[in-house]
């Protein structure tokens, strides 16, 4: 599995998403991304990634290309 | 022989865990079968002197950090350290604190600002971090150690007991928001414990304080620690949000 594919597995999963509802301008807010959810999803992501990400990553972390940017930032290819 | 207070498989960070309280609450927990991490300020052989301490009484092999828990980026990697290893966190005890006694008209703005961040900001930092690896599990006990002080106040005590008082409304706020992921958060305030804290003490304020003390005796560590594991373990599983004065009915 590809680091977008593991990402999408991750949304899809956290947020309760099918994989075509997640795309680059999927954002906080909307769908089921609310803020009970956003912990989750970062719960989520970090298993997937095994890392755990900064607290300005999980504030920024406000759309899923923006989660993408983030991983970038840990050396993760997208 | 297996404790019945089920700490096994449970992992649990004390912070400021080299001496006192901490060091009694690390060693109980251990001996009640959690993985205890250990975390010092100060000097990194004492905190390797405590994981030999614990290898040689118990058998385990303790991870041990050194960093000041009011400094976030030390925190961020502290927790990164622990999810890459353990994956998981049940039990925090947020007991480091520093005590500087100074009277109204001579507080300085360093003492207020290290009071503030190794007693009150470093519990908002781990809480933080802590409640994110717990509510994977949905579940966790994160133990926040205020002071008596921080409830009725005390003479010389306006930066401390601030700085205990702020620990409270933490642990209260934090107990709302976090009960619906089984994460709970309770505060302890000792009284007159038997640290260093009090080894600045004049004998004449020593007995002063002991006299308040109903059950005439100064507190040991592992009273304070005996409460931890309380709190700690399930048999507090409905315990949130509260305040334990462990204090032999002490009136100040």
């Amino acid at each position: 599995m590809d680091n977008i594919e593991k990402l999408k597995k991750a949304f899809s999963e956290a947020l309760e998403l099918s994989p075509e509802e997640i795309q680059d301008d999927l954002s906080y807010g909307n769908k089921s991304w609310d803020s009970i959810a956003h912990l989750s999803l970062v719960a989520s992501i970090e298993n997937e990634f095994d890392i755990m990400l900064g607290s300005d990553d999980v504030i920024d972390m406000s759309s899923f290309k923006k989660a993408k940017e983030i991983l970038q930032k840990h050396d993760f290819k997208f | 022989m297996t404790s019945s207070f089920k700490l096994e498989g449970k992992v649990a960070f004390v912070t400021g865990s080299t001496r006192g309280m901490g060091w009694a609450e690390a060693k109980l927990l251990t001996q009640h079968g959690a993985s205890v991490i250990l975390n010092g300020v100060h000097s990194q052989e004492l905190l390797d002197q405590r994981r030999e301490e614990l290898k040689k009484e118990f058998n385990v092999d303790t991870d041990a950090f050194l960093f000041d828990a009011g400094n976030f980026e030390a925190v961020q990697n502290c927790y990164n350290a622990i999810f890459k290893k353990y994956k998981r966190l049940d039990i925090l005890v947020n007991n480091a604190g520093i005590l500087e006694d100074n009277l109204v008209g001579m507080i300085r703005k360093e003492n207020v600002e290290h009071t503030f961040s190794t007693n009150t900001t470093a519990i908002i930092y781990n809480l933080q971090f802590a409640a994110r690896l717990m509510m994977r599990n949905k579940s966790g006990s994160i133990i926040n150690i205020s002071s008596i002080v921080g409830k009725v106040g005390n003479e010389g005590q306006v930066v401390y007991g601030g700085s205990k008082a702020a620990v409270i409304g933490i642990t209260l706020s934090a107990a709302r928001e976090l009960a619906h992921l089984n994460i709970r958060v309770n505060a302890i305030a000792p009284g007159f414990i038997d640290t260093d804290f009090i080894k600045g003490l004049t004998p004449e304020k020593y007995q002063e304080r002991l006299n308040s003390v109903k059950m005439k005796r100064i507190g040991k560590p592992e009273d304070v620690a005996n409460a931890v594991l309380f709190l700690a373990s399930d048999y507090s599983s409905y315990i949130t949000g509260q305040v334990l004065g462990v204090d032999g009915g002490m009136i100040m």
